[in-house]
């Protein structure tokens, strides 16, 4: 089946669970062969969200749509087409990686030669190794390896690089890369901006179910009107109103006793920010810059961060 | 390289259970060495000997000697001569099943409701009777029975067997599919088009795999060491053995369909093992129960299996004579399987 319509499509999703309501009203549009990012912080819905669209919940209300089909009518056909890698799986220890995909393999009707698949994720030297004796990076790779042996149209990752070090993040990466060079459609959840950054052509950021952001990375980074940020602490800390005159101001956020500006140019800005804290009569303790990122977006418009919120 | 060749899933999904199985030490001993260990044990302890003689005590007086006298010619009496208050404390403890008392006229002390004591009762007057001048009218022959098929390890390895095919049966599904629920293994197969029933009957085929090798090793070591045979046809013992192992592995699937916790599954098996382990007859017949019960009891599956394996291995029924016990078992397979397909939690 070839139907039309966009990869992923849902309107206003829902799902209250008695404590929480989980997702509360969700529009997304994913596109063919783009790679699209649900970004926010911990219990923020991304997880319940790609499980609904996965097929593996079912939402309270609102349509989903994947590939054109519903999950109602043509669940089966739906589950040939994608790949998922869940938040944790813990595979069957006593299996070794070659095993536990030649299994996986064996559920599709089109599907990916094991061999070639290890090959490609750097697992072939892990062929015959136990599950239980791989790293978190190696796992990770089995898992997105069992998502992509089905020749999946559209892959779904729930954080797929949550818990691994720099090395591993940057190899999964390259996997999801080379998936979309061959036309594949990528839906990934992250906290990690910088994921989404690297990874995603659009994101969508979300915050206790509702959807608070959407576009290109670029694009939600401009919306902050500043593309710079000043982080610094001073002793005593200074009150607010102290940063209105600085030039270039677009807004200020306390967060653990430091203050984040958000600035036009560092230029004009760091000199003024070390003025006003001398005239307050106070000292300065640290002072950072960077360029704004999607994580200082995020706390603009929420006040929390993105990792502990 | 050439492409790995396509299994089919159910084959696929067979093979990986067991390898699991196979690669998992604690199993293998369960199912292999510990009915071989149990057998051995019982078998032992039941072994054929010459019954015990029986204790019996006489009170120290003047008539002592001669009763012990009179006592010791008896093969099945083992008397020992006892000051009167020690010899009532040995009969209360249950050390001497009777006691010798009296002057002239010899008084039996003695606890009725003791089998053996009643015995004692028997032998110990005979004995006393025929040193006092007693002459038997008559003689009678006595032919004792150890026929094979009758002993009480030929009634005991055909429970020992399906006591272990149920043990196995439940134990090793329920683990297993309990444990694949919390690594959360189950949500991501469903998320595959994988068929869910294909999920389950490998499960059961795995049984029957290892099932052939469990039920040839207890065998074998029973004929090798206790002379134990299967006096009906080996291929309706073959077939029994079978429904009986899939009629357990569809009653495990049923008892790990809902529980989320591995303490949960091994609460529910015991719950459905212990009873069945008492009323079914493994180590002791269950006409011991009250007619009441008795049809509830031949209704479970371990009841069935127990009475199916003794019928074709000690009477050497043939599959008409068997055929409650063996529609008992497929009964029992096809509907806690279907059910348990019906109620399986996923995720």
């Amino acid at each position: 089946m070839t139907a039309n319509g966009p990869a992923v499509s849902c309107r206003n999703l829902k799902k209250y669970y008695p404590d929480v309501k989980a997702v509360d009203g969700l529009d997304l549009l994913v596109e063919r062969g783009e790679c699209f990012g649900l970004l926010g912080p911990n219990g923020a819905g991304k997880t319940t969200t790609i499980e609904i669209l996965e097929g593996l919940n079912t939402p309270d209300d609102g349509e989903v749509h994947i590939l054109g089909m519903s999950w109602n009518e043509h669940g089966q056909e739906l589950r040939e087409r994608i790949g998922i890698s869940l938040q944790e799986t813990q595979f069957t220890d006593k299996l070794t990686v070659f095993e536990t995909l030649r299994l996986f393999r064996s559920f599709y009707r089109d599907g990916r030669d094991p061999e070639v698949l290890l090959r490609e994720l750097s697992l072939d030297e892990k062929r015959d190794s136990r599950n239980g004796k791989l790293s978190g990076g190696q796992k990770q790779r089995l898992a997105v390896a069992c998502a992509l042996v089905g020749k999946p149209d559209i892959l779904f990752l729930d954080e797929p690089t949550t818990g691994l070090d720099p090395q591993s993040r940057l190899q999964l990466w390259e996997v999801v890369s080379r998936f979309r060079e061959g036309g594949g459609t990528v839906l990934l959840t992250t906290h990690y901006m910088e994921e989404a950054e690297r990874l995603c052509d659009r994101v969508a950021i979300v915050d206790h179910g509702h959807l608070i952001a959407l576009g290109t990375p670029k694009e939600l980074i401009a919306k902050l009107d500043a593309p710079h940020i000043i982080e610094f602490t001073s002793e005593p800390a200074i009150e607010s109103d102290a940063f209105a005159n600085i030039e270039g101001f677009h807004g200020a956020t306390q967060r653990g006793g430091a203050w984040q500006l958000r600035v036009d140019s560092l230029a004009a800005a760091v000199p003024q920010v070390l003025g006003t804290i001398e005239s307050r009569g106070a000292k300065l303790i640290t002072l950072t810059t960077h360029a704004a990122t999607l994580e200082d977006l995020f706390v603009a418009m929420t006040g929390r961060e993105l990792r502990d919120a | 390289m050439p492409e790995t060749p396509a299994r089919p899933p159910l084959l696929e999904l067979t093979i990986a259970r067991c390898k699991e199985f196979l690669r998992e030490p604690e199993a293998i001993f369960w199912v292999f060495a510990f009915p071989i260990l149990l057998t051995m044990a019982l078998g032992y302890a039941f072994r054929e000997k010459a019954p015990d003689r029986i204790p019996v005590g006489v009170v120290d007086n003047a008539f002592a000697k001669q009763r012990h006298a009179a006592l010791a010619k008896s093969p099945v009496l083992q008397p020992k001569i006892y000051p009167l208050e020690q010899g009532k404390e040995e009969l209360r403890r249950g050390k001497l099943s009777l006691l010798v008392e009296g002057d002239a006229t010899p008084v039996y002390r003695f606890d009725a409701t003791r089998p053996d004591a009643r015995t004692a009762r028997v032998e110990v007057d005979d004995a006393l009777q025929a040193a006092a001048g007693r002459r038997d009218v008559m003689t009678a022959r006595e032919e004792r029975v150890t026929e094979k098929g009758s002993r009480y390890i030929d009634f005991l390895v055909p429970g020992l067997l399906g006591m272990n095919l149920m043990g196995t049966g439940m134990w090793g599904i329920g683990f297993s599919v309990v444990n694949a629920r919390l690594r959360k293994l189950l949500k991501r197969l469903v998320a595959t088009p994988m068929r869910k029933s294909h999920y389950l009957l490998a499960q059961i085929f795995m049984r029957i795999t290892f099932l052939v090798l469990e039920v040839g090793i207890l065998i074998i070591f029973a004929w090798l060491v206790f002379g134990v045979r299967i006096r009906g046809s080996i291929a309706l013992f073959a077939l029994i053995c079978l429904l009986g192992g899939m009629a357990f592995a569809g009653v495990g699937l049923l008892v790990a369909s809902r529980a989320k916790t591995l303490e949960a599954v091994s609460g529910l098996m015991n719950l459905v093992m212990v009873p069945m382990w008492i009323c079914s007859g493994v180590f002791f017949s269950y006409e011991r129960f009250p007619d009441t019960v008795k049809p509830v009891i031949r209704a479970l599956p371990l009841t069935a299996l127990n009475d199916a394996l003794r019928g074709v291995m000690n009477d050497g029924f043939a599959i008409t004579q068997l055929a409650p016990q063996i529609a008992t078992l497929i009964a029992w397979g096809v509907v806690s399987y279907l059910i348990g397909l019906k109620i399986f939690r996923w995720q």
